[in-house]
């Protein structure tokens, strides 16, 4: 039997991985790709806990966190072309120049 | 309708300040005096209603709103007109009407706008000190009280482009600063003890007190309010702006001097007489004061050469009289002479305007001599000024000044009589010699009549001994003077007859009267006891010695400045000591400087310049500027410019805060 608590530590272990990307992959495509893990992740959790509760309200937010999520990762994606052919480089730290 | 008297001249102001620069002369003028005039109208409908009623209930109140609200405390901006405020608006709005016709033809020679400003300020003059005396309650007449003295500042001022103009109007404006302190103080302390501003109110609850004989709050809230008396009436300790203020334009010194501000302060203790017969080493104090300062004045005027000068101190000098007759509880008689010195101190400022006139702004009597000849109106009317003044039987002066010296002889001050009385002496001493050295006696070498162009007064006299030679004169007179053109003859006229015929308003029983400005005046001073003192013997006697005092001190000026004027040199070499002392004024603006004006700016410079604000307040600002400056330069490296850095804090943070409440 499939309990709320095999989804939830799923959905933690699917973000902790997301989350990890995020901080090990040097490369920025790798990087969005791990914060889309991560919002599945968190996807999961409200479908799980709307199954739990028997309410409709968890997956109509999913809905709406998958539309953003298409959105960011179309503007994430350019952001990233245009990145690369200014610096001709995909690696995060080479974008450092915005600091003190 | 009571609000039209301060109503019209403020609307003229308004106007003159608004429109004054666009219009011609003639309609700034028309403004002023038509306000000024039509004031004087509604006046004089307002007192005649007043006369209509009962003795007893002779008050007019015309509340205009509601002022202030507080709780419990609520004060109207209401007017209120009674016997005493009915004498005080006569003699601004009729005097001062006298004044503005005067001055279209004295300031004729001011630009358009120079023009209209002197004229917008000399209606906000009067209708400050109107609403200063119509108020009904100590809050409505500190705002006329505070405003105659902005005004003053702003009149004696007038000719800003001049140092000592601009440095007397200061003067003007700080020390009655001072004793408006000491007047908001008295009032503070009179609320706290009265729980009311209302003259009638704390007249009321005062009235029910027994008069304090140790120094108690009513005694502490009249002395305070007698400090600001001393400022506007010019009284020692403060009396030192009134001389300094003859740098104004001389029908503003009129104005100051007779209407406006320095009768204030008298005005002030008659409004609050019940409160000030409850106090009774105040008033010793008030009398003590009076005398000193008449008689103080009264010795420097001896000496001065300056024709205003020597008119100022003998307002000093009146002004001491009255408060004399205040400090005796004579309240009639200081307000009767406050109304005929109005009129002749008018007179006399006038009259010496128009000599000043004539002689394109000399001032200094010494250069003047003969103009009797020259000048036959201003020379009569200002003789009839002078005898109302020295106290001459049959003008009012006379009838004024004798009421005080017996009021205070018969209520036992003794030693204030006798100083009264030598006042007296030297007011016609200095007055008569003023005569004489300006109208009579050769007429001195440099007194020559100098092109109209200049405007009269403007620089320093000594500006004007422009060689003879180059005097073209621009009406072709050649040497002869001018007299007084039309609308200052009319105001001389017209005030030389008030300083007769007033004086008869208060002829006293013995000479056949009734006594009647005493006795109008009554209901306002309530409860203080105006006891008719059945001395006809004593007061016949005192009459005979204070005319023989003024006609003493004609006759000594007469032998010293008509038939002998080397006597009174060498009289002035003998006690030249004593003529240095009166000529520096007994120093007294010397000591001022010593012991007040500079150890302030000692303090001010080296202590609070030098030390609070450049070591205490600068430091503490730049020092906060200097410890976020200094922090952020380290703070700022937390910036890295990495993203994944960003995140990490992100990351951090949020485990942070999850663990706080998971473990909490």
């Amino acid at each position: 039997m499939v309990t709320l608590n095999h989804y939830l530590i799923l959905s933690a272990i699917l973000f902790a991985i997301g989350t990890a990307g995020v901080f090990v992959r040097r490369n920025l495509i790798t990087i969005l790709l791990s914060i889309e893990i991560m919002l599945n992740a968190v996807n999961l959790t409200f479908v799980a806990f709307g199954r739990a509760l028997g309410s409709a309200d968890g997956q109509i937010i999913v809905f709406f966190v998958m539309t953003v999520a298409a959105a960011e990762a179309a503007v994430g994606l350019a952001i990233v072309i245009s990145l690369f052919r200014h610096k001709e480089s995909l690696n995060p730290d080479s974008f450092a120049s915005l600091k003190w | 309708m009571l609000i039209l008297i301060p109503l019209l001249p403020f609307l003229g102001f308004l106007l003159n300040a608004s429109f004054g620069k666009r219009v011609s002369k003639a309609a700034a003028g028309a403004v002023a005096c038509g306000a000024m005039v039509g004031s004087f109208a509604v006046s004089l409908a307002a007192v005649w209603q007043l006369v209509g009623l009962p003795h007893e209930s002779r008050a007019i109140a015309n509340q205009v709103f509601t002022w202030i609200t507080s709780g419990d405390f609520t004060a109207a901006f209401t007017l209120r007109l009674d016997p005493l405020s009915s004498v005080m608006i006569l003699v601004i709005t009729g005097i001062g009407s006298l004044i503005h016709i005067y001055s279209t033809a004295y300031m004729h020679e001011e630009s358009d706008s120079e023009y209209a400003r002197y004229f917008s300020y000399l209606n906000l003059f009067a209708a400050f000190m109107l609403v200063l005396v119509l108020g009904s309650n100590f809050l409505v007449m500190f705002v006329g009280w505070e405003g105659v003295g902005l005004c003053s500042y702003l009149l004696i001022g007038f000719w800003y482009q001049k140092k000592s103009a601009s440095d007397a109007g200061k003067k003007a404006f700080i020390v009655n600063r001072i004793g408006d302190f000491g007047f908001v103080l008295g009032v503070l302390l009179l609320f706290v003890r009265f729980g009311s501003v209302d003259f009638q109110e704390v007249a009321r609850a005062a009235s029910t007190l027994s008069p304090e004989t140790a120094f108690g709050t009513v005694s502490w809230i009249t002395l305070l309010l007698f400090v600001g008396a001393t400022g506007k009436s010019a009284q020692i300790p403060l009396y030192i702006w009134l001389p300094d203020a003859m740098e104004g334009p001389t029908p503003v010194s009129a104005l100051i001097h007779a209407a406006t501000m320095v009768t204030a302060g008298v005005y002030m203790i008659g409004r609050n007489a019940v409160l000030f017969g409850h106090a009774p080493q105040t008033l010793a104090i008030v009398a003590v004061i009076g005398a000193a300062t008449a008689l103080m004045a009264g010795t420097i005027g001896l000496v001065q050469n300056d024709i205003k000068r020597v008119l100022a101190y003998s307002t000093v000098s009146q002004l001491g009289y009255m408060f004399l007759a205040m400090g005796v509880g004579a309240y009639g008689a200081g307000i009767f002479h406050l109304y005929t010195h109005a009129f002749f101190k008018a007179l006399l400022f006038l009259g010496s305007g128009a000599v000043i006139h004539a002689l394109a702004g000399e001032q200094d009597l010494r250069k003047m001599g003969g103009l009797k000849k020259d000048l036959p109106i201003t020379y009569w009317t200002f003789l009839i000024g002078a005898l109302a003044i020295a106290g001459v039987p049959g003008f009012a002066g006379f009838f004024s000044k004798d009421e005080i010296l017996f009021r205070t002889y018969a209520s036992g001050h003794t030693i204030l009589w006798v100083v009264g009385l030598l006042t007296s002496l030297l007011t016609a001493t200095y007055m008569f010699r003023l005569v004489f050295m300006a109208f009579h006696g050769p007429r001195a070498e440099q007194a020559r009549p100098l092109p109209d162009g200049v405007g009269a007064d403007l620089g320093p006299p000594s500006g004007h001994h422009a060689p003879p030679a180059a005097a073209g004169h621009a009406h072709g007179h050649g040497d002869h003077l001018h007299d007084a053109p039309p609308a200052m003859a009319f105001a001389l006229v017209v005030l030389a007859v008030g300083s007769v015929v007033t004086g008869y308003a208060g002829l006293t029983t013995l000479l056949g009267g009734r006594d009647l400005f005493a006795h109008y005046l009554e209901p306002s001073f309530g409860a203080a006891p105006v006891e008719e003192v059945a001395q006809h013997g004593l007061e016949g006697t005192l009459m005979l010695v204070s005319i023989a005092a003024a006609v003493g001190g004609i006759g000594i000026a007469a032998y010293f400045f008509l038939k002998n004027r080397r006597a009174a040199d060498q009289m002035a070499e003998r006690f030249s000591g004593l003529r240095t002392l009166l000529v520096n004024k007994y120093y007294v603006d010397e000591i001022y400087d010593a012991t007040v004006v500079q150890p302030i700016r000692i303090v001010s410079q080296e202590g609070l310049w030098k030390v609070v604000d450049v070591r205490l307040i600068d430091a503490a600002v730049n020092g906060v500027g200097e410890t976020i400056a200094g922090s952020s330069e380290r703070l700022r490296h937390i910036q890295t410019g990495s993203v994944r850095a960003y995140a990490a804090s992100v990351f951090f943070g949020a485990v942070a805060i999850l663990g706080y409440y998971l473990w909490q």
